[in-house]
């Protein structure tokens, strides 16, 4: 199911929080809502949740072409996972799973039996079969997460939103659960719309990226687009390792560091490079990283491989040059 | 703390302090606790079961639960609806509605009484109405009633009100996405998670219920047989001179604050443990 968002205002007293935000989320796709925090994207998460409400007249959404603005948030059947799970902690993982359906209006409600099959078919989707009968407080951060999303699916949902599903975990089983998540939606192929601050996990997971910015959105398109064709300087800086180089005749050029090649000093062409001189060499792992002081006082960060690092044999203090990329890149 | 010798004070200055709490402890609390007990038993425990079991006693035992009983649940009720509206809306004039809720704390029992008076009063506000409608409030019990519901209303919502505010409304959005209505949300979700604070709450607004004084000593009017509970009961003894009896009477209400210890304890360390899993 797609989600459209059309011109949606939020406002909370005299702060804005939300303005005039529009966007497609396609049938099927993965979308995530990257930005630092107080940019909005919680907010609007929330609000096609139907948690919060938009101004009122602002704007519409749309589940498949269905404006659901006055939809109440329990009939929207949005699958909902909060950034710290909110489970039931007085409730078994069972009993927290089959919450939705225990809810439902008796002549809708599914037999105990039913709810039983469902519950372990939903633990079974998510890798915690045999954990029924536990409580939230004796799982993992992972678990947990995975608990909240099997309660969220339980009802079915239409779309599925996730509130930075993997802010609350150790580095390690973040980077597990995200390639997991990645393809569980694969899968089962339900609209997820889900928020970060973390660039790397959006451009990770995700098939479209929204970049947003003071309550408004910056840029949206494919991963490799955003990186590649960031749009404006915020995008170029908060999608990270980018190097900001002063220009006095122009606008600041920006330049990643994979994208400066090194050369011996010796090669040096005027009209191309810039003339550099290495100040700090790290070496641990597949790639070098160089910083590196410009003629002009300058610093960049550059990235080479280790085998271009033995090729050059550079160490601190040597002269080298620098092929940046054109500017003339948008 | 693997160096406990850094936090703590050297042998003697440790004993001297233990020992003037422990004899403040003693002084105060546990010696007039043993105090009643010995006086009410002076004479025996036949005098003692036989001014329990004296007519006036037994009155201002029953209007004692009568009041407790009406007031108790009624708080339990205001206080759940109050800390449920602070807690999960915001709204304007809710900083407000949550000094209002402490009131009663700030306001001296007396005053609490005789604010009652002054309105339903035969000279008060609706006195003559009431007067008219044949209807008794004051010197009656419901103004017992009245007046012990004003002490006593923060007590749950005092309780609620923190706990429900450190759990935040997380698990009630979750329930509200996952399609449960109002009721069902409450019952099912805020309500198993309130549960030990609640029983808390209500145990201590018993306790305070059943040994209001002030506040009640002003409506009730002390008509003896009708209009006086127990702590009154118990002062009319004592200014008739009936030491025996009235400690008798005060074992009672010892008793209550006994068990009230007890069950709040108890209550303590369950949630203590519960806490400890997490």
């Amino acid at each position: 199911m797609s989600i459209s968002i059309q011109s949606i205002h939020k406002t909370f007293g005299s702060y804005k929080a939300l303005d005039d935000i529009s966007l497609e989320v396609p049938n099927g796709s993965l979308t995530a809502l990257l930005g630092p925090s107080g940019s909005g994207k919680t907010t609007l998460l929330r609000i096609v949740a139907g948690l919060e409400f938009a101004d009122s007249g602002s704007g519409k959404i749309l589940f498949h072409g269905e404006n659901v603005v006055n939809v109440p948030a329990g009939k929207r059947q949005v699958g909902f996972v909060f950034q710290n799970y909110a489970l039931f902690r007085h409730m078994t993982v069972a009993q927290n799973i089959a919450f939705g359906l225990t809810v439902l209006p008796r002549n809708l409600k599914p037999t105990a039996k039913a709810i039983r099959e469902r519950v372990q078919e939903l633990l079974h989707l998510v890798r915690l079969d045999g954990l029924d009968l536990r409580r939230p407080d004796e799982l993992s951060g992972g678990q947990r997460q995975r608990v909240a999303l099997a309660r969220a699916l339980a009802i079915r949902p239409k779309v599925l939103l996730l509130d930075e599903p993997f802010g609350a975990l150790d580095a390690q089983v973040r980077k597990d659960l995200r390639r997991w998540l990645r393809v569980f939606h694969d899968e089962i192929g339900l609209t997820t719309l889900f928020v970060t601050h973390d660039q790397e996990e959006a451009l990770e997971l995700a098939d479209q990226v929204v970049v947003m910015r003071n309550a408004r959105i910056e840029q949206v398109g494919p991963p490799q687009q955003i990186y590649d064709k960031p749009r404006t300087p915020f995008v170029y800086e908060f999608l990270g390792n980018v190097n900001k180089l002063a220009n006095p005749n122009g606008p600041a050029q920006y330049v990643r560091p994979h994208e400066i090649e090194v050369k011996f000093a010796a090669e040096f062409d005027p009209s191309l490079d810039r003339l550099a001189v290495v100040q700090h060499l790290f070496s641990a792992g597949p790639v070098a990283a160089l910083s590196v002081r410009l003629d002009d006082g300058q610093f960049l960060e550059v990235e080479i491989t280790r085998k271009q690092l033995d090729e050059l044999a550079l160490s601190e203090g040597d002269s080298v040059a620098l092929g940046l990329p054109p500017t003339d890149r948008e | 703390m693997s160096h406990p010798d850094v936090t703590t004070e050297s042998k003697p200055v440790r004993l001297l302090l233990i020992a003037g709490a422990g004899l403040i402890m003693a002084g105060l609390l546990l010696l007039p606790l043993l105090a009643v007990f010995i006086e009410a038993l002076r004479k025996g425990w036949e005098v003692f079961f036989v001014s329990l079991r004296d007519e006036a006693a037994l009155s201002a035992v029953t209007l004692t639960l009568t009041a407790a009983a009406i007031s108790v649940p009624l708080n339990t009720l205001f206080g759940v609806a109050a800390a449920w509206a602070v807690t999960k809306f915001r709204f304007k004039g809710r900083a407000l509605l949550v000094s209002l809720i402490d009131l009663p704390f700030a306001v001296s029992p007396v005053i609490a009484g005789l604010v009652w008076v002054l309105m339903f009063g035969s000279h008060g506000w609706f006195g003559q109405w009431l007067l008219a409608s044949d209807i008794k409030i004051i010197f009656a019990l419901p103004g017992i009633i009245i007046a012990t519901m004003f002490v006593t209303f923060p007590f749950v919502a005092r309780e609620l009100i923190p706990l429900m505010e450190s759990q935040g409304s997380d698990q009630e959005e979750a329930a509200i996405t996952l399609g449960a209505g109002g009721w069902q949300i409450f019952r099912r979700v805020t309500l198993p998670n309130i549960k030990w604070g609640l029983l808390y709450g209500v145990l201590l607004c018993n306790a305070r219920a059943m040994g209001e004084f002030g506040a009640v000593s002003v409506v009730s009017g002390h008509i003896r047989g009708e209009t006086n509970t127990l702590p009154l009961h118990v002062e009319v003894l004592y200014n008739e001179y009936q030491f025996s009896a009235a400690f008798a009477c005060a074992t009672l209400l010892a008793l209550l604050a006994l068990v009230t210890l007890g069950v709040k304890s108890a209550i303590e360390h369950f949630t203590d443990h519960s806490r400890s899993v997490l």
